[in-house]
């Protein structure tokens, strides 16, 4: 674990860097193939709508559950002595308990006829039947009233966005991750084949929110890392949002699993313990929205803004000024005879150093040249003007007091 | 440095005072569990929507209103105890009943309330059931009386006010003898209203009349075209009563009042144009009848709510009817009167029915549940975290303790039931309630990390920590309102119960885990980084905690030989 801990200190500095945004290629391409699964897995399979949103009955007893059992409750519920009873679906929940669900039934005529027969069918006491019963017309209004909260909770958290960031491009950002979000939970459920009930509706809604807040942090310390961006020549959009995702890696991932982990608890005693009933429902639509909110900030909603704010036409002459600097520092470099620059740089990111930081239209072609340069040897102090740099035994870059053309690199 | 984190003894003080003081409101309310919803100590839940039946799309608050307590009262009569009706939205009603299986409440509760205006034909007292406290005053001779609206009335005997305390107690239905002579159970084939005040009782109505005891109660169809033989509320008289005369929708309203120069609770009826020709009709000939054919009864749902008798023809739709009403008889009265002539209709959207048995194992998941959320989310920070872990799970006990004391006191308070989709907001709390802590540890690392000294970081991280941890509550706060607002039926518990902790949330990590962690960066185990405080050098990453300028022994200042086996 303390092993864990230096490598979050090294991603805080910057020692450590992965490149989020340089291969957003990749992350889109995979959030492309997930989100393709999960609209294909709508369109195919299906949400299996609870009675709560068709309407229908639905009885539930304990009973020893053999071969046989379906079959012998379907037959008895067939023979209940209901008109027009349709189809009636018996499931066994684990080894102990049946559910039937039918039709609507009438609640005065009907359902003591069916729940008597259930009962005798299991052999326990009528009032051991538990029983839910939704009138058609009902199931149509709860139907209306989850697409209302729907929309009026999208709008909402789109307001909300709005407000806090103040800016057009974060907020798209964000709203698309939301929509990513939407799509891969509900396409997860559909995959799973878990009965969408109002639990689900409120698990898929709760998820917004925490997918609005797992990008309100990153963009947060993207806000921070990006403040006096355009005055000095160090970093483009792109390596300081990267810094920020980074530094906010840790934090993002101890907050997911301690999220996570309860409800895990929940999916795993609502699916193993009940079988049935609105835990599993809510825990398996905060669960997958959880982990895909997390992800989504940081894969999607990071590099999104990164190229959207990469298109205005200041951070272009950044990007070039900052990279015509380092072509500068690098030919000065080359100069002082150096062979190897990236060896004799004891900062040297060990781990995907060589990603290509910038696919930028605007980058120079020196493909060879490694781009650790200014992310890696100046990283956590650089928009940290002010604060002491100077723990000598704290293993970073120093800054260094020589004239330039002194120093020897 | 000591003042910077200003005195966090006097605040963990004052905020161990108010823990304390909530658990003191639940010892004086001597209620020390919380109050559990129908899915987890099993019952039957239904939900009914009103229809107008006009046709229009607007339910009046009020008649929903009315129609609830009529709803409640037939409820009571069940006699199940904690029974609970109230209204939801602008056309639900709900019913709750905990523990009770029968197919009879849902009838009960769904079916309409009639209202009608028969002419009785014979009253006779019965024997109260053994239950029924014996009443001294039998009274049967002690008709209210009915007179023609602002006239005094002629004949100011007492009435049978009803009176709670004389309702006996509910009976289990014991396969009452159906009536000898079938009887119709659909209209159609008997008197219709205008033809009704001619109708005589046959043999057969007088045979079955004799027989009928009020046990029997709803045993005897109430057809509107056919006679009627039903019991007043307290089973002390039964009627035998004509076919409908009025309807009780022709009523268009009813109120209970003084009138100007008297002293006596009256309530006054008004008509519309069908109702006050066919009143003043029937009335015109029950004035000419012998007692007891006098009377005309007021039935709501096979019961007879009032049996005024009639001196004269009442013409213009306007009544009153005198006796002995005090200001609560005449209100209910006219409640009552009000509620036959409403224009609602219920429909059965929704029953939920849970098994005791059901309920005791979705409570013991939901509890399950609970411990290996917080056995994991503690696990991992005291794997993460090491001795802050001490930090988060005495937070985490706090906020459970202040959780379950409010759920307590507000069951006790506003009926606040906690059901299965309430615990699983709570779990999922517990996430949001441990990620203040992730916040503000990660601060303080951070701190830590740009060269501030430890109990700097403490109140410098927590600063920043703060601002974060309030946007975190604020969207979680925001979703359980909305959730709250927007959300369907019991799933309404987990949006409260999501907001609630979200508010016990702020109060801890400002209150408790703040002041805590000042306290804890004072001690030598916390602030001078030791290896298992999760505050190591080694831990946050640095060669060595900026501002300790004690001389550290070896083996915290060289990380590499630090317990790498976690």
């Amino acid at each position: 674990m303390s092993r864990l801990s230096q490598f979050g200190h090294k991603l805080y500095t910057g020692e450590v860097s992965y490149n989020f945004i340089g291969n957003r290629r990749r992350w889109y391409i995979v959030s492309a193939i997930l989100i393709a699964v999960s609209i294909l897995s709508i369109g195919i399979r299906g949400l299996d709508w609870g009675i709560e949103f068709e309407g229908g009955a639905d009885f539930q007893v304990q009973a020893a559950v053999t071969d046989a059992t379906v079959e012998e409750f379907t037959d008895a519920v067939n023979n209940a002595g209901v008109a027009d009873l349709g189809e009636v679906t018996v499931t066994t929940v684990g080894n102990d308990q049946v559910r039937v669900q039918t039709r609507s039934l009438e609640p005065v005529d009907e359902v003591p006829l069916v729940r008597s027969a259930i009962a005798e069918e299991a052999g326990v006491p009528t009032e051991q039947v538990a029983y839910s019963l939704i009138g058609a017309s009902w199931g149509g209004q709860i139907t209306d009233r989850a697409l209302i909260a729907l929309g009026v909770f999208l709008l909402l958290v789109t307001l909300v966005i709005w407000a806090y960031f103040r800016n057009w491009k974060m907020s798209v950002a964000a709203l698309i991750a939301l929509l990513h979000d939407l799509v891969l939970t509900i396409g997860v459920y559909a995959l799973v084949g878990f009965t969408v009930t109002p639990a689900t509706v409120i698990g898929v809604l709760t998820i917004l929110g925490y997918s609005l807040y797992d990008t309100v942090v990153v963009f947060d310390k993207v806000r921070e890392n990006v403040r006096d961006l355009t005055s000095s020549t160090r970093q483009t959009y792109s390596e300081a949002a990267n810094l920020a995702v980074n530094q906010v890696l840790v934090r993002s991932i101890n907050t997911t699993i301690i999220g996570v982990l309860p409800v895990a608890a929940l999916l795993f005693t609502g699916a193993f313990i009940l079988g049935e009933g609105p835990l599993k429902d809510l825990a398996l639509a905060l669960f997958v929205g959880m982990i895909s909110g997390a992800y989504s900030s940081i894969f999607i909603a990071t590099p999104l803004l990164a190229q959207l704010k990469e298109r205005e036409p200041e951070m272009q002459k950044l990007t070039k000024r900052v990279l015509a600097r380092r072509a500068k520092t690098d030919a000065r470099t080359s100069a002082a005879g150096t062979a190897t620059p990236v060896d004799a740089t004891p900062y040297d990111p060990p781990i995907e150093s060589a990603d290509d930081a910038t696919d930028e239209p605007s980058s120079p072609d020196t493909p060879a040249r490694p781009r650790i340069t200014v992310t890696s040897s100046q990283p956590a102090i650089v928009n940290r003007p002010g604060r002491p740099t100077s723990e000598g035994a704290s293993g970073r870059p120093q800054p260094q007091h020589k004239p330039r053309s002194q120093r020897k690199r | 440095m000591a003042t910077r984190g200003g005195h966090p003894g006097r605040t963990l003080i004052i905020f161990g005072l108010v823990v304390a003081a909530l658990y003191g409101l639940m010892a004086i309310s001597n209620n020390w569990t919380p109050k559990l919803g129908l899915d987890l100590q099993g019952g039957t839940t239904i939900t009914l929507t009103a229809q107008n039946t006009d046709g229009t799309g607007q339910i009046d608050p009020n008649s929903l209103e009315l129609a609830r307590t009529i709803i409640q009262s037939r409820v009571d009569s069940l006699g199940v105890g904690e029974t609970e009706v109230t209204t939801s939205g602008d056309r639900q009603i709900i019913v709750s009943v905990p523990n009770v299986q029968q197919d009879e409440l849902v009838r009960l509760v769904g079916q309409t309330a009639v209202l009608r205006f028969r002419a009785v034909y014979a009253v006779e007292a019965v024997t109260p059931p053994p239950t029924a406290t014996p009443s001294a005053d039998p009274s049967g001779s002690a008709a209210p009386t009915t007179a023609p609206s602002g006239e005094a009335s002629a004949n100011p005997a007492p009435s049978a006010s009803p009176s709670g305390d004389r309702r006996p107690a509910p009976q289990l239905p014991t396969a009452p003898p159906a009536p000898t002579t079938p009887r119709p159970t659909a209209p159609g084939q008997g008197t219709p209203p205008d033809k009704a005040i001619e109708w005589q009782p046959s043999e057969a109505d007088q045979a079955d009349f004799a027989s009928f005891t009020c046990d029997q109660a709803g045993s005897f169809p109430d057809v509107a075209d056919q006679p009627l033989i039903a019991c007043d509320r307290e089973q002390t008289e039964k009627y035998l009563l004509g076919p409908t005369l009025i309807e009780g929708t022709d009523l268009t309203t009813a109120s209970a009042g003084v009138p100007q120069n008297q002293v006596q609770w009256v309530v006054n009826l008004e008509f519309n144009s069908d109702g006050a020709a066919a009143f003043e009709s029937a009335t015109g000939t029950l004035a000419t009848r012998q007692p007891p054919e006098n009377q005309f009864a007021i039935v709501l749902d096979s019961e007879v709510i009032s049996a005024p008798s009639v001196s004269a023809a009442i013409p213009g739709g306007r009544a009153e009817i005198s006796g002995n009403f005090n200001q609560q008889s005449a209100t209910e009265l006219a409640n009552i009167l009000k509620y036959g002539a409403l224009p609602l209709a219920f429909e059965v959207s929704e029953v939920s029915n849970v098994s005791a048995t059901l309920g005791g194992e979705q409570l013991r998941a939901g509890i399950i549940a609970g411990i290996i959320g917080l056995a994991l989310v503690v696990g991992f920070c005291f794997l993460y975290y090491r001795g802050l872990g001490i930090v988060v799970v005495s937070s985490l006990a706090v906020a459970g303790l202040i959780t379950y004391a409010t759920v307590v006191l507000l069951g006790d308070s506003v009926g606040f039931a906690l059901n299965l989709p309430g615990i699983a907001g709570m779990i999922v709390a517990i996430g949001v309630t441990a990620d203040s802590f992730v916040i503000y540890f990660e601060r303080i690392r951070d701190e830590v990390r740009d060269g501030r000294s430890l109990r700097t970081a403490i109140e410098t991280g927590w600063i920043r920590a703060r601002q974060t941890i309030l946007i975190a509550d604020a969207v979680s706060m925001l979703s359980a309102i909305i959730l709250f607002i927007l959300a369907i039926g019991s799933v309404k518990g987990f949006a409260f119960t999501l907001g609630l902790t979200t508010l016990i949330d702020v109060a801890v990590v400002f209150f408790f885990t703040k002041p805590l962690m000042t306290m804890l960066g004072r001690t030598r185990f916390f602030g001078q980084g030791h290896k298992w405080s999760g505050l190591s050098p080694d831990h946050l990453g640095v060669t060595a905690l900026p501002g300790t300028r004690t001389r550290r022994p070896a083996p915290t200042a060289t990380p590499a030989t630090e317990s790498e086996g976690i």
